[in-house]
C-alpha cells in the first residue's frame, strides 16, 4: 500500500514536471498564481493544458460542478456512476464466473464437447466487444440487461481456460483413490476437482474482476444508460475542449473502480486459500 | 509353483489373469496367467522388478483397471462389485493427501463420501490417527508434516471404513532406510491389531521378508508369478528378527527366486 502511493506520487511528479519543461506557461500552481509566469523552455503538444491538464486541475474538477450551474459536484456525480457501473459490473462478474465454470466443467467432462466447441469459445473473444455490443442492443434492448451481458461476455473466457486447466489438475492417483471409494461424480468434482481447481480459478477471476468493469463501461455506450461511467466518458468526451480535466477524472475514478474490484477479490482469495501449501501470489 | 494349501474361502482370488496394453504389433503383456489365492488375514507382498506388473496386479485386485482375460473375486464378489460395496483400502507410494484438508478431514474423506455422519466420522477418524500415533497432528495440513508422517496419515486414511483388505503400492518406497523400518514395524503393529489382509508391492527383498507371510515373486515381460515363498520367521516380529539366521536364509531364497526367474519357470511342475 505504501509503494502504491509512493508511487502515484511519483507519477503525479513525473507528469507535472513534464509540464514544468514543455507544456503551456504556468500561470498559477496548487492554486495560487504565479507572478511572473512560468515560462517552459521546449513546447511539446502532448504536454499543453488541453492534452495534459494539471494534476490539480483534475482533482480539483471533482469538487466542481460536475456541468455549469449544477448542484452536484462532479466527485459526487462520478461516485453515483461508478456504485452504478459497478453494480452492473459485479452482476457481470457473477454471471460471466458461473457460465465460464459451467463451460470448464463441460469441456473436462467431455472431450468431445471440449474439441468440439473450445474454437468457438475463443472466437467470441476475438470479436470486438465494441462491434457486439451494439448488436446486442438490438437484440436485447437499451436495457440493464445488455450492460451485465456484455460485462459477462467479457468475463467468463478466463474463468473457462483456467477452468479447465485446475479442474483437470487433480493427481491421478487422487482421482483413483476416489474410485476406490466408489465416490460420485459430484462427490469428485466437488470435493476434489473443484478443491484443486480454486488457485487456478481465483488467478482467472483477477483478471475477469477487471475487465467486468471494462464490459460493463463498454456496455453502456451503446445501451445510452444513463447514470454509468459509461455515459459520463461520452459527455465529457465531447466537452473535452472545454473541460480536458473532467474527462481525466472520469479515467481516474474507473481505475479505482477496477482496483478496487481486484482488491475484493484478492481478499476473498487469501481468505478462501489461506490453508494452501503454496501461498497464494497475485 | 511351489504348492501351498488354499484355505477353503479366499479374500481375493485371481484366475488365469492376463493383462495386455496397447493394440496390434504395439500390445505389450503386463501380465501372463496370473493364478493367486489370498486366504483372509494373510500378509502377501507382491515382489518384482520394475515392469513385472506388480503394480498392475494390485490394480486389478483393486478393479482400477481391468484384466484383459481372467477373473478377480474379492470377499466372494467380482472386483467391481467388491470396489462399490468398499471392501479394501488403498495406499499408494505418494500419500495423495489434500492440502487443503486438514490430516484429520483427510482421514475422513471416505467416510464423508459414504455419507457416516459427522460426529461418528470425527470419533472413527480420531481412532485412527491414534491407531498410527498422529493424535497431535489431527488439525495439522498435509504440508505441515514429514514424509512418514504423511504416509501414516494415508494409512489412517485407508483403515477408515475398517476394511477387510488394504491395498498397499510400494508406500513406503519413497522413504529413506530409517523411516522405512520404523514403518515396517507400525504396519505390522497395525496388521496384527486390525486383521485386515494386506496385499503389499514392493522391490525391496528384506521389507518383503520382514513384513510377510507369504511372497509372490514375479518376472518381468511378461509379468508371470515364478515362485510363492513362505515366510515362516516367528512373530512378533522386532529387531531382533531382522538380524535372526533365517532372515537371511529368506531374503537370499527371495534373491534366488528373483535373480533366475526362467530356471523357477522351468523347474516348476
Amino acid at each position: 500500500m505504501a509503494a502504491f502511493v509512493v508511487v502515484v506520487i511519483l507519477l503525479a511528479v513525473a507528469w507535472e514536471a513534464a509540464k514544468w519543461i514543455a507544456g503551456d506557461p504556468w500561470r498559477e500552481a496548487f492554486g495560487m498564481p504565479l507572478d511572473p509566469p512560468h515560462v517552459p523552455p521546449f513546447d511539446i503538444k502532448q504536454f499543453n493544458d488541453l492534452n495534459l491538464p494539471h494534476v490539480w486541475d483534475v482533482i480539483g474538477a471533482l469538487s466542481r460542478p460536475s456541468v455549469r450551474n449544477s448542484p452536484f459536484s462532479l466527485g459526487a456525480v462520478l461516485i453515483d456512476a461508478a456504485v452504478f457501473t459497478g453494480r452492473s459490473a459485479m452482476l457481470g462478474f457473477a454471471v460471466g464466473a458461473v457460465v465460464g465454470l459451467v463451460l470448464a466443467i463441460i469441456f473436462v467432462r467431455s472431450r468431445l464437447l471440449e474439441r468440439a466447441l473450445v474454437p468457438y469459445v475463443i472466437a467470441t473473444q476475438t470479436v470486438p466487444i465494441v462491434a457486439l455490443a451494439p448488436m446486442l442492443v438490438l437484440w436485447i434492448g437499451r436495457e440493464w440487461t445488455s450492460v451485465v451481458l456484455v460485462s459477462a461476455y467479457l468475463t467468463f473466457f478466463p474463468v473457462t481456460i483456467a477452468g479447465i486447466r485446475g479442474l483437470s489438475s487433480p493427481d491421478p492417483r487422487a482421482l483413483e483413490l476416489m474410485r476406490s471409494y466408489a465416490a460420485s461424480d459430484w462427490s469428485v468434482l466437488w470435493k476434489v476437482r473443484f478443491q484443486a481447481a480454486l488457485p487456478y480459478l481465483f488467478t482467472a477471476f483477477k483478471i475477469s474482476a477487471t475487465a467486468s468493469v471494462v464490459g460493463a463501461i463498454v456496455g453502456e455506450e451503446p445501451t445510452g444508460i444513463r447514470g454509468g461511467l459509461g455515459r459520463a466518458i461520452l459527455q465529457f468526451n465531447t466537452q473535452y475542449s472545454s473541460g480536458p480535466e473532467k474527462l481525466w477524472a472520469v479515467v481516474l475514478v474507473a481505475a479505482l473502480l477496477g482496483i478496487g474490484f481486484f482488491v475484493v477479490v484478492r481478499a476473498v482469495e487469501l481468505i478462501v486459500l489461506r490453508d494452501r501449501s503454496v501461498p497464494s501470489d497475485l | 509353483m511351489s504348492g501351498t494349501a488354499q484355505p477353503a474361502s479366499p479374500i481375493v482370488t485371481v484366475r488365469g489373469v492376463d493383462k495386455r496394453f496397447g493394440a496390434g504389433a504395439e500390445t505389450t503383456t503386463a501380465l501372463q496367467a496370473i493364478d493367486l489365492a489370498i486366504a483372509p488375514g494373510e500378509f502377501v507382498s507382491l515382489i518384482g522388478p520394475s515392469g513385472c506388473g506388480k503394480s498392475t496386479l494390485l490394480r486389478i485386485i483393486g478393479d482400477l483397471t481391468a484384466p484383459s482375460v481372467g477373473a478377480v473375486t474379492v470377499n466372494g464378489k467380482p472386483a467391481g462389485a467388491a470396489r462399490r460395496d468398499r471392501d479394501y483400502g488403498i495406499v499408494f507410494q505418494a500419500p495423495v493427501l489434500f492440502d487443503w484438508r486438514t490430516i484429520e478431514q483427510n482421514v475422513e474423506l471416505p467416510l464423508e463420501i459414504i455419507g457416516v455422519a459427522r460426529g461418528e466420522r470425527r470419533r472413527r477418524a480420531s481412532e485412527m490417527l491414534a491407531l498410527v500415533e498422529l493424535s497431535d497432528f489431527a488439525r495439522h495440513h498435509p504440508w505441515q508434516l514429514s514424509g512418514g508422517m504423511q504416509q501414516r496419515a494415508a494409512i489412517a486414511r485407508a483403515l477408515a471404513f475398517e476394511p477387510r483388505l488394504l491395498l498397499m503400492d510400494e508406500p513406503f518406497g519413497a522413504l529413506d532406510e530409517m523411516t522405512r523400518e520404523r514403518m515396517n514395524d507400525e504396519l505390522l503393529r497395525i496388521w496384527e491389531r486390525t486383521g485386515t489382509t494386506i496385499v503389499f508391492v514392493t522391490h525391496s527383498i528384506p521389507e518383503a521378508v520382514f513384513l510377510s507371510s507369504r511372497i509372490v515373486v514375479m518376472s518381468p515381460r511378461p509379468g508371470r508369478i515364478t515362485d510363492l515363498v513362505e515366510v515362516d520367521l516367528p512373530r512378533p516380529r522386532t529387531d531382533a528378527s531382522r538380524e535372526s539366521e533365517r532372515y537371511f536364509e529368506l531374503v537370499t531364497r527371495v534373491r534366488e527366486a528373483l535373480r533366475a526367474p526362467d530356471a523357477a519357470r522351468v523347474a516348476g511342475p
